[in-house]
């Protein structure tokens, strides 16, 4: 078990383009760290950098405190779970699992004991002599664990593991995995697209965007102090909405109308032009089944759609924006790999709520949780408050 | 529901069509070899022998006493197992960097291949059958040999290349973290991956070598390394002006023995290797 | 795997290439050197080989008799009406038995598609005329042929028993023709049957909800879906079919003037030693090989990328 440190890592292409561009993290040891962002965005360059299987233009990238980056994967002694399993076909459970520790000539009683404790954490002693053909995704998924876990390796790399899996199981083995790091309490590095995962997983998640870490944080910070726009915006679901915001003295001006903001934030933001405000679902409320409502804080809506679930609701609101605001907002989803919307509004409602489609209701708006972006840079300007 | 049942019928309609297309000749050449040669000669129209004009095994016991004919047998598989063997060997290094490496002048490896594939083989058979007898190889195994392996390699890459693009690439990778070096990557997870491909490549080939007739004919002048096509055409019998129809067909039946043998042995592999990459590369 | 995926994967073997890109270039130039000095040392060579000697009046028997005559061997072989009657055959017989192909080739691979019992049985003996020599099937179909002791005549009704199919251009041809057909279409029928697999089954449901009948969906769905394999396939068969040597050696060896060009040309130099002239042929041949290759690609614009690319 061991640390891994990566400091200032740079990952160039023949064309020049930096894929990963100066990336510096630490993962300590037992931390369980995922690295999540939209496709391309450098998080599986950085992992296969980790183990080896691509070299490092600049930067170094220590493990346990020795530079590995001359080494060959083999000789990091790292254990890595692939995307697609990288089961071998020709082989059966048992002999997947004991493949490294043949690789490493250990003497086969001990590779027996050491496979069958190996199969018995995973709950697959039944398959030992099956082919990988012949299980299913989940079965293979646990191999391709059971592969990784088999040896003292000093960390565990996991690359997409489930995505080839399907909404139900992926649910399951998310826990499978969690139980089992926690368990082992070795060293993780996790890479993921998938925003869900992230913040169930790990312990501080790194967000990338274009090979450029955005953010390096614990899932509450992430969704509560999100750095930037494109933290902001990648996490969560369904995702915060963004609308252009103006402040002057202690009130907001939204498409839908003036608002009280605390002090501290308008502080921080007023006279500074056209903003960008981004507002979670969970922050509009249906004011007819709020308790005291703040008048100066509601607003009238058109509902256009509304989405029951049981213990929530969903209602979109749309609303009209500038071409500028529009382009902005189209440029932002598609960097977080999402459709580009039409200028609408998400609210998630009280299952309570009796607001209908195609009707008007007054929804309050709780700006105490407001985040405002500077729109040029993207940059958070509330952060912390 | 009708038409269910029609379209049932023009299926089995189908199979008996495919199936006399492809052996009704082969049944044909079979009862061709048991005519008698007095029967031939004398005129046997017909499908199967006339009465009296039956062989029996006669003429499978001529051929096989034949000198000139065991010899081309043995010329045939002895040339053909060496060919065979050689390309598969140099397609598979071939194959593995066409699938697997980037370096310039793949491109050229491809057209090469591309290109041989389609040549006309009969151009070459002027300036071989004269470098050949420079170089003292001619009406050789080797001067055999040579070209086979050159004009087998492109279906050998292709079909490879083919098998070794649906190996993963993460299979090495894996490898490679589990602690593997890239010989032993290669050793215990690509080559056991790739056997089948190897050995379908292997059937091609050897398909390839037993078919050719123009180096066969043109390449030799003894029956020191002509091989049995070769050999089946020149086998005239006594009476050049009438061939022993009979004793070729026997022949015949006997060269194309190893052929269906494979087939039946084989058949799943040689389709796949057959259609592999030629309908999306 | 899911899109977004699929995607990310990609920069990895750019990675590759660019990092390790000098060391994987020169193992891959080792592993590639021996097969293409092989296929070079049979083609290029000889072929250029051949462009030299085609230069000289050059006769085997009496080889100190060698002069440099330039062009006049290609005159030669080009004023000759010998020459022009060869290729016409050649071309002749290349789409008469490339079109029969197709045709029954493409029924064949319908049947095999649907059959559900006997795949086995269907695809071993599919392989069997593709597995048999050529040579041996051309004895077959000559004997089959024969007025002596065939079948043919007196399995077709109303024929004259005594009729020699060998003994007139046309029908001559017309049992060339059969042996080159019967031993090549069932691998034409492999090809299009793989081709045929790639036609999604949901995309002729769609089709049938859409109203279309059987003969619809053959046109405008299964068809222009399997143009790629049709138009490989067709390429690959039209080259080999000009090639065709063999059967024409065995059937008739060039009588009632079936010559192919190949054979013209295999007759110059190893039946009669011309290497000069042979090589012209050999020249031309290859070239005409080119002109038929270039031709179907234009014409049908067939895309080589998507064909048995390596």
């Amino acid at each position: 078990m061991a640390a891994i440190e990566m400091k200032n890592i740079v990952k160039k292409y023949g064309d020049g383009y930096p894929a990963v561009n100066d990336v510096s993290i630490d993962v300590a040891d037992g931390e369980f760290v995922i690295l999540v962002g939209p496709s391309g965005c450098g998080k599986s360059t950085l992992l296969r950098m980790i183990v080896g299987l691509e070299d490092i233009t600049s930067g170094d990238m220590l493990i346990d405190g020795e530079r590995v980056n001359d080494l060959a994967p083999r000789d990091r002694n790292l254990s890595m779970v692939f995307q697609n399993y990288a089961l071998y076909p020709h082989l059966t459970v048992y002999e997947n699992i004991a493949f490294p520790l043949r690789l490493a000539k250990l003497d086969s009683k001990e590779i027996d004991e050491k496979v069958r404790e190996a199969s018995r954490t995973l709950d697959l002693d039944e398959h030992l002599d099956r082919k990988p053909a012949n299980l299913s995704g989940g079965q293979r998924q646990r191999v391709a664990m059971g592969r990784a876990i088999v040896r003292d390796a000093k960390a565990f790399l996991f690359d997409e593991p489930l995505s080839n899996l399907d909404a139900k199981l992926r649910g399951q083995m998310r826990t499978e995995i969690s139980r089992l790091q926690k368990r082992l309490g070795i060293t993780t590095v996790y890479v993921t697209h998938d925003q869900t995962e992230a913040m169930t997983l790990g312990d501080r998640v790194a967000v990338m965007k274009k090979g450029v870490l955005q953010q390096l944080a614990s899932p509450r910070e992430l969704y509560e102090q999100p750095a930037n726009l494109f933290v902001a915006g990648f996490i969560g679901s369904p995702p915060m909405n963004f609308l252009p915001a103006t402040v002057e003295g202690d009130q907001i001006t939204l498409p839908f109308g003036t608002f009280p903001l605390p002090a501290d934030k308008a502080e921080r933001t007023a006279g500074k032009g056209l903003l960008m405000a981004g507002i979670r679902p969970e922050h509009f409320e249906d004011a007819a089944v709020q308790a005291d409502v703040d008048e100066a804080r509601t607003f009238d809506a058109h509902i256009d759609v509304r989405e029951w679930l049981g213990d929530q609701q969903y209602a979109y609101v749309p609303y009209d924006a500038e071409p500028e605001v529009q382009d902005q907002l189209r440029e932002l989803a598609r960097e977080a790999d999402s459709d580009s919307l039409r200028t609408q509004l998400v609210v998630s409602l009280d299952s309570a709520s009796q607001v209908r489609e195609d009707d008007e209701a007054k929804l309050s708006i709780d700006t105490d949780k407001i985040h405002i972006f500077d729109p040029s840079t993207g940059e958070n300007l509330t952060v912390g408050l | 529901m009708r038409n269910d049942t029609l379209s049932r019928i023009g299926t089995a309609v189908g199979l008996i069509l495919i199936l006399v297309w492809c052996l009704l000749p082969v049944a044909w050449i079979i009862s061709l070899s048991f005519k008698s040669q007095e029967a031939v000669t004398n005129g046997s129209p017909g499908f199967f022998p006339s009465s009296g004009g039956g062989a029996g095994w006669q003429n499978y016991v001529d051929v096989v006493k034949d000198d000139q004919f065991r010899q081309a047998i043995f010329n045939s598989i002895g040339i053909c197992l060496i060919a065979t063997l050689l390309s598969v060997v140099i397609a598979t290094l071939t194959a593995y960097a066409v699938a697997r490496l980037e370096f310039k002048g793949k491109k050229f490896v491809l057209t090469t291949a591309l290109v041989i594939a389609m040549f006309p083989v009969v151009s070459l058979v002027g300036p071989l059958f004269d470098m050949w007898r420079t170089l003292g190889i001619y009406d050789t195994w080797i001067g055999l040999i040579i070209p086979y392996m050159s004009f087998t390699l492109p279906l050998a890459i292709w079909t490879l290349s083919a098998f070794f693009r649906e190996i993963p690439w993460e299979m090495e990778q894996a490898a490679q973290v589990d602690g593997a070096t890239a010989w032993q990557a290669f050793r215990r997870v690509i080559v056991p991956l790739a056997a089948p491909g190897v050995f379908t490549a292997a059937i091609l080939t050897f398909f390839f070598a037993w078919n050719d007739f123009v180096f066969g004919i043109s390449l030799t002048s003894t029956e020191r390394a002509r091989p049995i096509p070769a050999a089946l055409s020149f086998f005239v019998g006594d009476d050049p002006f009438n061939r022993p129809a009979s004793l070729l067909a026997a022949g015949a039946v006997v060269a194309t023995v190893p052929i269906v043998l494979l087939v039946l042995f084989f058949q799943r592999k040689i389709v796949a290797g057959l259609t592999a990459g030629a309908v999306k590369g | 795997m899911t899109t977004t995926a699929e995607t990310a994967t990609k920069p990895r073997r750019e990675a590759r290439t660019s990092d390790k890109s000098r060391a994987e270039n020169r193992l891959a130039i080792k592993l590639v050197a021996p097969a293409i000095a092989l296929m070079l040392l049979v083609t290029a060579f000889p072929m250029l080989r051949a462009l030299y000697l085609s230069m000289f009046d050059y006769t085997l028997t009496a080889p100190d008799d060698r002069t440099f005559v330039g062009f006049q061997n290609y005159l030669t072989a080009l004023s000759d009406q010998l020459f022009w009657r060869d290729t016409a055959n050649t071309v002749f017989i290349m789409v008469v038995t490339v079109f029969f192909e197709l045709v029954i080739g493409f029924a064949f691979a319908m049947v095999m598609h649907k059959l559900i019992f006997a795949r086995g049985l269907v695809r071993t003996s599919i392989l069997i005329p593709y597995g048999i020599i050529t040579v041996v099937s051309g004895f077959a179909w000559q004997f089959a042929f024969s007025n002596t002791n065939g079948f043919v005549n007196s399995w077709i009704p109303f024929m004259n028993p005594d009729f020699n199919w060998f003994g007139d251009y046309w029908s001559a041809m017309a049992a060339i023709m059969v042996s080159e057909i019967w031993k090549t279409t069932p691998f034409m029928a492999l090809l299009l049957l793989a081709g045929l697999a790639q036609v999604p089954e949901d995309m002729l449901e769609a089709a049938k909800v859409d109203g279309a009948t059987w003969w619809q969906r053959l046109w405008r769905v299964i068809l222009p879906n399997m143009r790629a394999a049709i138009m490989v396939a067709v390429l690959f068969r039209a080259l080999d079919a000009y090639r065709i040597f063999d059967n024409i050696f065995v059937m008739t060896n060039g009588a009632q003037g079936t010559e192919s060009i190949s054979f013209l040309t295999y007759r110059q130099v190893i039946e009669q030693f011309q290497l000069g002239i042979g090589s012209a042929l050999s020249v031309l041949l290859f070239l005409s090989v080119l002109v038929v290759a270039f031709g179907i690609v234009k014409l049908f614009r067939v895309d080589l990328s998507a064909a048995r690319q390596g």
